[in-house]
């Protein structure tokens, strides 16, 4: 048998699925759109309303309060460079992009990876698709997302939710399982609903690993929301494709190190949360 | 109080020739057990299945301290969990308060575990975020008992462990006797007439351990509840049980008061395990002493009123006392002011050897 016949294409079989989702599901997909578009201008809006150093003292206030001190330092550093790099505008955007992203794969991702804790053959099957969804160069699932959502910050958003979700989930397996065993059966044994278990003992104990799985997914959907810059999401990202298409070295630079100052605050400040979880307030 | 002892031989949890069974092919061996008495070695055998517990029937009444006692792998842990269905046995019948907990749907089960039984476990499974108080009034947030009113009940129940200065605290600022104390603590707020106790004290160094143990008995008993107690130490069953039920491979060996386990001891198993107990506090006058005839044909010159006396159920702690105090070398046993026995210095000796009724 010639082996050039049997070639496996897979893009042959999906690409018509992504053509009649496109010609069936238009009006789906174009609420889905509206309704995202919607809540990014918003968040965006209210980001970018005040004057940047209003929204400064602003940020540096709140992590100092519900955080730590050192936290606000960091918020005040980070976030005063994306000012003077001049990238406030693009910094907020993408910020905006990335909460987005993180609020939908958390909403996603959690309910599933508690419902692979307690059925293991769905979590058996749902692993490999986990590392598909992680393992696949994120530029590749940019391609349907533009093809159905068209270009803009709508698919850059999806292609993130598809990064940010696999992380999310797993720590929230682990994290369910991780759950002792005799507060488990402290639960059962006194009679307590599974909804009571599931708020007043589960969630508690998974708390820790929980908030380590949100630290993973903003780090990485941040990674990805640079990515989406490729098809038009605005923000950071776009600068820096900015500097690599004009070889503009300085650009491409401030760029980046701005997304890194983002990057050290998102992380800080869900570290920052993280720490507190592990103490419960006196 | 008064119902409790008026009631004291109702049967507050009933186990009738209960199995389980654990593996894949756990319903095939129950059948193959019940149709042709497999042993639990076959079991393993053809079935790959572990037996936990085998054929065990045990009655707990209402008021009574009741002790599992058994090593580890004895099938005590699983049989405690039988009586309250956290472990759905694979046969037999378990009837908690006259009502078959087998058949009882998830809101009723859950009510019946919320109200009617309580748990103390031996990891003490407390919640690390939040405090002693909200801690012991967990089980009462569970029956749906308002937050003000639970938290009453539960600093109430702290106060009868002594813990009524920690109510604020977390648990990891305690003690593990402290620890356990709110675990007792969170059992009593919830007031169900039956507690389940697994290897509580297990954990604790044995100075604190005995003090929860008489602290425990004392409670227990003041407050007329029912409790099952598994332990793999002999004389904590000894110290704590109304009864006693031996566990060996998931059989339940044998059921009596420590007196009757030390004295009449059911197999080499048992009698291994009472060798190294002290009678002192076990052994009662009844049971060693010799018939006033008997004591009169050998010894004709002692006259029997004359002697110390002591009741049937004085022990033999008590029966040596009397003897040194003596100048003879016997008690009178005396029941409603007549003399039924007397105890010679051969018998509390044969009842210290554990040799009783010479």
């Amino acid at each position: 048998m010639n082996p050039d016949l049997v070639r496996f294409s897979p893009g042959a079989y999906l690409a018509p699925v992504v053509d009649w989702l496109n010609t069936n599901f238009h009006p789906f997909f174009d609420a889905v759109t509206k309704l995202i578009e919607a809540v990014l201008s918003a968040i965006e809006a209210t980001l970018l309303y005040p004057p940047p150093y209003a929204t400064i003292v602003g940020a540096v206030l709140l992590a100092a309060f519900f955080v730590s001190v050192r936290v606000s330092v960091v918020t005040a550093i980070a976030l005063t460079f994306c000012l003077l790099a001049g990238f406030w505008t693009a910094s907020m955007q993408t910020l905006a992009l990335v909460t987005v992203a993180v609020i939908i794969s958390v909403s996603i991702a959690f309910p599933l990876g508690i419902l692979a804790s307690r059925y293991k053959k769905f979590e058996a099957g749902i692993r490999p698709v986990l590392d598909i969804m992680q393992t696949v160069p994120p530029w590749v699932y940019l391609i349907p997302a533009v093809m159905i959502f068209s270009l803009g910050r709508v698919p850059a958003i999806i292609a993130t939710i598809v990064y940010g979700i696999p992380p999310m989930l797993r720590l929230t397996t682990l994290a369910f399982n991780q759950v002792p065993k005799d507060l488990m059966e402290l639960g059962h044994a006194t009679g307590t609903s599974p909804r009571s278990i599931l708020f007043k003992i589960e969630i508690p104990s998974a708390t820790p690993t929980l908030l380590v799985g949100l630290n993973q997914c903003i780090l990485l959907s941040l990674a990805m929301v640079v990515l989406a810059g490729l098809v038009g999401a605005g923000g950071l990202g776009a600068e820096v494709t900015r500097g690599l298409t004009r070889m503009e070295m300085g650009l491409g630079l401030r760029a980046g190190l701005s997304i890194v100052a983002l990057a050290i605050f998102l992380d800080r400040l869900s570290r920052g949360a993280l720490e507190r979880g592990r103490s419960p307030a006196r | 109080m008064n119902t409790a002892m008026n009631d004291s031989n109702e049967v507050l949890i009933d186990c009738q020739s209960v199995w389980k069974i654990f593996g894949g092919r756990a319903q095939a061996a129950v059948k193959a057990i019940t149709e042709r008495g497999l042993s639990k070695t076959q079991v393993l055998q053809d079935f790959d299945c572990v037996v936990g517990v085998s054929d065990a029937s045990l009655q707990v009444r209402r008021g009574e301290i009741f002790c599992i006692m058994g090593l580890s792998g004895s099938g005590k842990s699983t049989l405690i969990r039988l009586l309250n269905r956290l472990i759905e046995p694979s046969l037999g019948k378990i009837t908690v308060k006259g009502k078959e907990i087998a058949r009882l749907n998830a809101t009723e089960l859950r009510d019946m575990r919320a109200r009617n039984i309580g748990m103390v476990f031996q990891s003490v499974a407390l919640l690390p975020h939040r405090t002693v108080l909200e801690n012991a009034a967990f089980g009462l947030e569970a029956q749906g008992v308002a937050k003000e009113e639970r938290h009453r009940i539960a600093r109430a129940a702290l106060e009868k462990v002594g813990l009524a200065d920690w109510t604020s605290r977390y648990p990891r600022e305690l003690s593990g006797g402290m620890q356990q104390r709110v675990g007792l603590a969170r059992a009593i707020a919830a007031d169900p007439e039956i507690i389940l106790m697994d290897e509580p004290f297990s954990a604790l160094d044995p100075l604190i351990r005995r003090q929860l143990q008489d602290e425990f008995r004392q409670l227990t008993k003041s407050l007329g509840k029912s409790a099952v107690f598994i332990t793999h130490d002999l004389e904590e069953a000894i110290r704590i049980g109304d009864r006693i039920a031996i566990m060996k491979d998931g059989v339940i060996v044998q059921v009596g008061t420590a007196e009757e386990i030390v004295t009449k001891p059911a197999d080499d198993y048992v009698s291994d395990f009472v060798a190294g107990i002290s009678r002192i506090h076990l052994v009662k006058a009844h049971s060693v002493m010799r018939p006033v005839a008997e004591f009169r044909n050998s010894q004709p010159n002692c006259d029997v009123n004359a002697l110390l006396r002591a009741s049937p159920e004085a022990d033999i702690g008590e029966l040596i006392d009397l003897t040194t105090q003596s100048d003879r070398d016997a008690v009178a046993v005396v029941e409603n002011g007549t003399v039924v026995g007397v105890v010679t210095i051969r018998g509390l000796l044969r009842g210290v050897a554990g040799k009783p009724a010479g």
